[in-house]
């Protein structure tokens, strides 16, 4: 099933490459080997047989590396592993007691530790020959964008140009945007996510929930003005549907029942969207995946599916 | 119809009626072929027959005959006891010897009768067959039967569920005022992986069963009798719609998905009703019968023959040459496989029943019962396959915590939670075995088939179930 997982991913990584470049490699291999490391460290200490077979870590480490930034510092990753498998994973009990994602926990603890090397801002690196890095990324422009527009202030000349740019279709949906490693290519993780629903290694009611809220609300907050961007770019632009596809459909962090799976993803897809609009914030998967996996006990509790001939 | 419907049940249900499937289950390898092309053969007789005196569901029988007694083919050893109980009778003219016990698969320990086996008997080889499937079977003059007489007859029989659940047909049999009798439902679906032993009876011998569901649907006034069979048998489709041509029965043909047999999945998949949580065929008016029970019913009462003899299937890569026999209720496992040739190098486990409901039995020296619908020996690998193993773990694949996926959840044909009913007996909590309807489960095994973290659920749900019992 892990394996089934990371040839989902295959295409998503070889994106990364292609865009990234080295930063890709060794930022998203650093992750996997420091939550290798950090598994197997915490194994041997708390004196548990070793878990590093079930490739739970691999996954793990490759959703951290991919949702991080081109060009973020060695310890960055290091610090986000050991994080994501000790206090997202370990400290739960291990694989399938842990209630957060643990890439999440882990990317939220930089996110938060390091905001300065992780903001919007750490996304545009100008002196580099990796030439979508030079612009900001596509969600920071229509945040920047709309808040201008709330503000009342006139929207700058190079703001509504970057604007044009960044609607343009075709780069959002290959990947030739400014992103995390792993997000900007729709098109890989449309892909992948398909193969993944129907080898069954992630359940569809999850992308379907959460792309069915993300595309409504997000069509709602374009009607009224608050986001320069349509619906359908919402959801290829940032990491929608590397949210979506690989990181709400964690087995382990996600109802059991299909009817709660969708519940859960409609949930992902809505505060997405909303932290995309009303937060300091110009991407919302992450806290929207981590506020979810909190509500999942009492989905599991309340969308218990009726047994065949009840009431 | 509610999104919520649609989604809970993971495909757009509700499918007009007669949708011939059921919502939920696997499709694991069938393996039939093995022992589908053998016809039925008569076993020699074995030097003896050890019957246990609990072989239905319900009240063990009592012992009716002293040790070293005469008896005659088809006499009983024991009487029921209390009304959902049947009589066992004698499967061979011999002398019987003093009582001693066995442990049945299900792990249940029972007294059991021996009888050592006389020199002559009144049937042998080919005469057992015409005797049990050969002849006329009256279909034109069965109207003449009393309807009340059928139920007595199948009860002093000792006519049990043949399929497997061996609930006494009797009781099944018997008309009930409040609760008319619609359907009665003959059940040659025959879902389990290897079995066949259904599936010749149906080839070879139609007229019985068409005979037997004729009776059955008079005895309870059923307005509609349909014999329903998987897709993935045309020739005995073939051999029940001309057996069946001129009398009320039709034929009912049904995708091959397990557990299409299980009785409440296939009143689902035929008629598009659905059994009460906690009721019985009765409360939507049907009753289920197994092809092998009618096909008893008519001998029963035609030919005034009690329940002696089945037909086993022994089979599955464990064993050197898998055959469909015609045995003597209580002859043992070991004298079937040694007449199949015995079992081979790769043989690992011994399964009463197919792999997907049956039993691993410790014993080879355990009788076959009126429940025993095969023997399947699987190889290692699908020993783990199939989640049998050593109770020690050996054998059984790795086991990981439950990573909380959901497949058991989108398989199980009762839409249960088991995934949750297994983590309920692992924390000994019973409110939450209960919350999760631990008691709605019906064991067919469908969630540990899927389960990619190789949790036994079904071995952690009868925990769940027997923790429920206890506390009530
Ligand atoms: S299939 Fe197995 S691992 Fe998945 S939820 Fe069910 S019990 Fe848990
Ligand atoms: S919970 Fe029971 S009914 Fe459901 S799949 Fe498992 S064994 Fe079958």
């Amino acid at each position: 099933m892990m394996v089934d997982v990371l040839v989902g991913l295959l295409p998503v990584m070889v994106m990364a490459v292609v865009v990234f470049r080295w930063s890709a490699v060794v930022e998203v291999g650093l992750c996997v080997l420091a939550c290798l490391a950090s598994e197997w460290l915490l194994n041997l200490v708390q004196k548990k047989p070793q878990t590093l077979g079930d490739f739970s870590a691999v996954v793990t480490g490759l959703l951290l590396g991919l949702s991080l930034p081109s060009g973020s510092s060695w310890y960055i990753c290091v610090i986000g592993s050991v994080v994501a498998i000790g206090i997202g994973k370990a400290a739960f009990g291990g694989l399938g007691m842990n209630l957060f994602n643990p890439a999440m926990v882990g990317r939220a603890f930089v996110m938060l530790s390091f905001a300065s090397q992780l903001g919007a801002s750490a996304y545009v690196v100008t002196d580099s020959d990796v030439t979508v890095l030079s612009q900001a990324t596509p969600l920071t422009i229509a945040k920047q964008y709309a808040s201008d527009l709330a503000a009342g202030r006139e929207v700058a000349g190079n703001v509504e140009h970057q604007l044009q740019a960044a609607e343009k279709f075709w780069p959002l949906f290959i990947g030739q945007v400014n992103g995390s490693l792993g997000e900007t290519s729709a098109i890989a993780l449309l892909l992948g996510g398909i193969y993944m629903c129907l080898r069954r290694a992630a359940a569809w009611q999850i992308p379907l929930g959460a792309l069915l809220a993300g595309f409504v609300c997000a069509a709602l907050a374009r009607w009224t003005d608050l986001t320069p961007f349509t619906a359908l770019r919402h959801l290829i632009s940032g990491s929608f549907l590397l949210g979506a596809f690989f990181i709400a459909t964690d087995p382990v962090t996600s109802p059991i029942s299909s009817l709660g799976k969708f519940i859960f993803g409609l949930g992902v897809g809505i505060f997405t969207v909303l932290i995309r609009l009303f937060s300091g914030y110009p991407e919302g998967v992450m806290f929207a995946v981590l506020l979810m996996n909190a509500a999942v006990p009492l989905i599991d509790r309340w969308a218990v599916p009726k047994p065949m001939g009840a009431g | 119809m509610s999104m919520a419907t649609i989604l809970s049940k993971g495909t757009f249900a509700k499918r007009p009626f007669r949708k011939r499937s059921f919502k939920g289950g696997i499709y694991p390898p069938e393996q039939k072929g093995l022992a589908a092309g053998m016809p039925i053969e008569v076993i020699p007789t074995p030097e003896e027959v050890r019957l246990p005196l609990l072989q239905h569901l319900g009240a063990p029988c009592k012992q009716v005959i002293e040790p070293r007694s005469q008896v005659q083919l088809g006499d009983i050893i024991g009487r029921a006891k209390g009304f959902i109980s049947a009589p066992i009778h004698a499967s061979l003219r011999g002398t019987t010897a003093r009582v001693s016990a066995t442990t049945l698969p299900a792990g249940r320990r029972v007294d059991v009768i021996p009888i050592k086996a006389d020199e002559t008997q009144p049937f042998t080889d080919r005469a057992v067959y015409d005797e049990i499937f050969g002849g006329d079977w009256a279909i034109e003059e069965l109207n003449n039967y009393d309807p009340e007489q059928i139920a007595n007859t199948a009860r002093d029989a000792g006519l049990v569920g043949l399929g497997g659940a061996t609930f006494p047909t009797h009781i099944k049999l018997r008309r009930n005022k409040e609760k008319p009798i619609s359907h009665m439902l003959i059940n040659g679906a025959e879902c389990e992986p290897y079995l066949t032993a259904d599936y010749r009876l149906m080839l070879e011998a139609p007229r019985p069963v068409i005979s037997g569901a004729i009776l059955a649907g008079r005895a309870v006034d059923a307005e509609h009798v349909t014999v329903c069979i998987e897709n993935n048998k045309p020739k005995a489709i073939k051999a029940l719609r001309n057996a069946a041509e001129g009398t009320n029965v039709s034929v009912c043909v049904l995708k091959t998905k397990y557990p299409q047999g299980g009785e409440k999945q296939l009143i689902s998949a035929v008629l598009g009703k659905t059994v009460p949580l906690g009721g019985l065929p009765l409360d939507v008016g049907v009753v289920v019968l197994n092809v092998g029970t009618t096909a008893a019913l008519a001998r029963a009462v035609l030919r005034g023959r009690p329940l002696t003899h089945r037909v086993v299937t022994v089979s599955g890569k464990g064993v050197m040459a898998p055959k469909n026999l015609l045995v003597p209720i209580g002859t043992s496992f070991r004298y079937l496989i040694d007449y199949c040739g015995g079992l081979n190098d790769v043989a690992q486990t011994v399964i009463a029943g197919g792999p997907m409901m049956g039993f691993a039995v410790g014993s080879l020296d355990i009788p076959v019962t009126k429940g025993t619908s095969g023997i399947t020996v699987l190889t290692q690998h699908e020993t783990r396959r199939f989640g049998f193993g050593g109770g020690d773990g050996s054998g059984q694949k790795p086991q990981t915590p439950c990573l909380r996926c959901g497949r058991c959840v989108s398989v199980c044909p009762m839409n249960l939670v088991p995934g949750r009913i297994a983590q309920a007996a692992r924390t000994n909590h019973p409110q939450l075995a209960e919350r999760y309807h631990a008691d709605a489960c019906v064991e067919c095994g469908c969630c540990a088939f899927e389960c990619p973290a190789n949790i036994p659920v079904v071995q952690l749900i009868r925990l769940s179930k027997a923790m429920l019992r206890r506390k009530t």
